[in-house]
């Protein structure tokens, strides 16, 4: 039973850092319609520039640098990329996207060089033993800072003028464009939202893993959990990654070895399949109602 | 002046019903099939055959499949590398252990893909847009899972099969001239049949699902019909590129050929060369294809003393540049381009 629940405990922290990088994606699709396909490719951006700026100033310095690249980048889209597209078909903007990817990827690794690096932000990589279940600090720590994160989150767009604005720009384009709220400065402070959960989800997992390439593949971890909990939605976000997170690790260990292993891979994206054939827009996904 | 319906009688049903109503049109595709058969083989270098040519036409046929699917019938598909897979390693398998001959085992592996397909688009019949085409990169996750993990297919962990020596009627082929026509006649084949089946009453049923399939199916197509006939159409033609991808270019099935970046490639252009039109498959899988290429080379002239991984990185950055400046300058694709020039040529050389 006890190795159940730290498989089920452990499943949950990094169901937590899928949530991180579904965040960012429900955030900007919430606010401008566009699949930002280079959400992983940011938490790229993010961890190279904070590892290279951690060689030569302390770590909150770092941090805000960092959060400088990430807001200078969103500024950029929005204003170079996606303002000539406005009014396009999802697709088109989807494809800008994927094209976005390819530069932030490029850009970031031939400023930053592509080798992998640690990254090493003083948490003490302690093992907790409680009732028989062993805890990771490091885990414990970033669930902590993604608690943190979407209750910062919660509260800037529930109770700040700039938060009511996003709001109203992500429920009606046109209505929020007529009560006089500008619609690309809008779009450009989600984006630079998207960036800084970007940041903290480079962080989280270049600590984990080094910060290397394989860093931007972790959107196609947050893709299943995203569908899973509403493309829009971002408690569906936060619930649907603790899902994920744990089911895929309790498949991998319960079912895993009886069909050889590594179904970590798609596994998500089969229980995500499953729940849309019933909820065809996941648990809280604004429902699309077509009329002739 | 060039382009021009004018004194174009279509005096005959025939006539009406013709691809190419306008003899400008005729000529044009005409001259393009003379260079492709008569011209590029005795022209052009193995080099330009064999890692160009062949890998253009292969890819060409795949983005003409995915175009079926996502530009005709509107169903976003990520996972379309994976059915490329599905047909390359059928048609392997066919091949090497059952001694299927060349042609039947290619069909075959387009016919396994094709069986394939829809099974990966049953979710399509209740999910839409994004949630689809999310799911529909399980496909891509599962097959190469599949692909990896069943050993009697992939004959061991790297998931590779070698290609023996083609033989078609007896008939060994082994430059790349011979291949690059077994690839060219296949091609051109599977593309007569698609123009025809987007013409006709699949096409439109898939036109009118795209466009809004509630009103579709309240006019009487059934959904569940044309959507899964649609994803096994455009896996058959992926399945196909598959099989001959890995038999004239590859030389071996090895499933790291098919993955996620391929899907994202194909999307791309079809996005690129134009959703909807046959001709925009040609132009995009170009753009996707060679474009790389081009890149490349025009670095290594450029940057001859960089490091690789730069030039890797410079590839990336001009690539992904040139796919958000065409989709700035021209959303709706090459293709689009393609019929301004036709309407400009109308009046040419007078302003209107």
């Amino acid at each position: 039973m006890s190795f159940f629940i730290e498989v089920l405990i452990n499943g949950l922290l990094v169901g937590i850092m899928y949530s991180l990088v579904a965040l960012g994606f429900a955030l900007i699709y919430k606010a401008s319609g566009v699949f930002n396909f280079a959400q992983g490719a940011m938490s790229l951006l993010a961890g190279l520039a904070l590892v290279s700026f951690l060689t030569v100033m302390p770590l909150w310095l770092a941090l805000v640098c960092t959060v400088g690249v990430m807001t200078l980048l969103a500024y950029g889209t929005v204003f170079i990329i996606f303002r000539p597209l406005v009014a396009r078909p999802p697709l088109i903007l989807f494809m800008a996207a994927i094209g976005l990817a390819f530069l932030v990827e490029g850009i970031g690794q031939s400023i930053w060089g592509t080798q992998a690096k640690g990254l090493f932000i003083g948490i003490p990589e302690i093992t907790w033993e409680v009732k028989e279940v062993f805890l990771n600090s490091f885990d414990l720590f970033f669930g902590v800072v993604a608690a943190v994160l979407v209750a910062g989150l919660v509260i800037f767009f529930q109770k700040t003028r700039t938060g009511r604005a996003l709001r109203a720009v992500a429920d009606d384009h046109e209505a929020a464009l007529s009560v006089g709220i500008p619609l690309l400065r809008a779009w450009a402070v989600t984006w630079v939202i998207a960036g800084i959960v970007a940041t903290v989800a480079g962080v989280a997992w270049g600590s984990r893993l080094g910060v290397q390439f394989s860093l931007s593949l972790i959107a196609y971890k947050a893709l299943p959990v995203l569908i899973l909990g509403g493309i829009d939605s971002i408690p569906g976000a936060i619930l649907a990654g603790l899902v994920v997170g744990a089911g895929e690790n309790l498949a991998e260990v319960y079912i895993g070895p009886y069909v050889g292993g590594g179904i970590q891979t798609f596994f998500p994206y089969l229980l995500a399949l499953l729940f849309l054939w019933f909820k065809p827009y996941g648990m809280f996904g604004k429902e699309i109602i077509e009329r002739v | 002046m060039l382009y021009r319906e004018c004194g174009n009688y279509k005096d005959t049903y025939a006539k009406d019903m013709a691809i190419f109503p306008i003899p400008f049109d005729r000529w044009g595709l005409g001259v393009m099939l003379v260079l492709a058969f008569l011209v590029i083989p005795f022209t052009t270098s193995d080099y330009w055959l064999s890692s160009i040519m062949i890998p253009f036409y292969c890819f060409s046929l795949a983005a003409l499949g995915l175009n079926f699917l996502t530009g005709y019938a509107g169903q976003v598909s990520l996972g379309h590398a994976a059915f490329m897979a599905v047909g390359a390693y059928a048609s392997l398998i066919l091949y090497s252990r059952f001694h299927v001959p060349l042609l039947l085992s290619i069909l075959g592996g387009g016919i396994v893909s094709s069986a394939v397909g829809p099974v990966f688009g049953i979710p399509s019949l209740r999910i839409k847009g994004f949630y689809l085409a999310v799911s529909t990169l399980a496909a891509q996750f599962i097959i190469e899972w599949i692909l990896t993990h069943w050993k009697w297919v992939s004959g061991g962990v790297f998931g590779t099969i070698d290609a023996p020596d083609l033989y078609v009627f007896g008939w060994i082929l082994d430059t790349p001239a011979k291949k690059y026509y077994l690839v060219l006649c296949i091609l051109v084949l599977l593309v007569v049949f698609g123009k025809n089946l987007v013409r006709g009453q699949l096409g439109r049923n898939w036109m009118a699902i795209r466009d809004m399939d509630v009103a579709a199916e309240v006019i009487g197509v059934s959904l569940f019909r044309n959507k899964l006939i649609a994803f096994a159409v455009s896996s058959f033609y992926a399945g196909v590129a598959g099989a001959m991808v890995t038999m004239a270019y590859y030389g071996a099935a090895n499933i790291e050929e098919f993955n996620l970046v391929l899907s994202f490639h194909l999307l791309g252009a079809i996005i690129i060369g134009g959703m909807g039109t046959v001709l925009g498959s040609f132009f995009g899988a170009g753009f996707m294809i060679l474009m790389p290429i081009f890149i490349n080379q025009a670095l290594l002239v450029f940057l001859e003393r960089v490091p690789s991984d730069l030039r890797a990185n410079s590839e990336a950055i001009v690539f992904g540049g040139l796919i958000v400046f065409f989709l700035i300058v021209e959303p709706y694709g090459m293709a689009r381009l393609w019929h301004t020039i036709k309407d400009k040529m109308r009046l040419w050389p007078f302003p209107y």
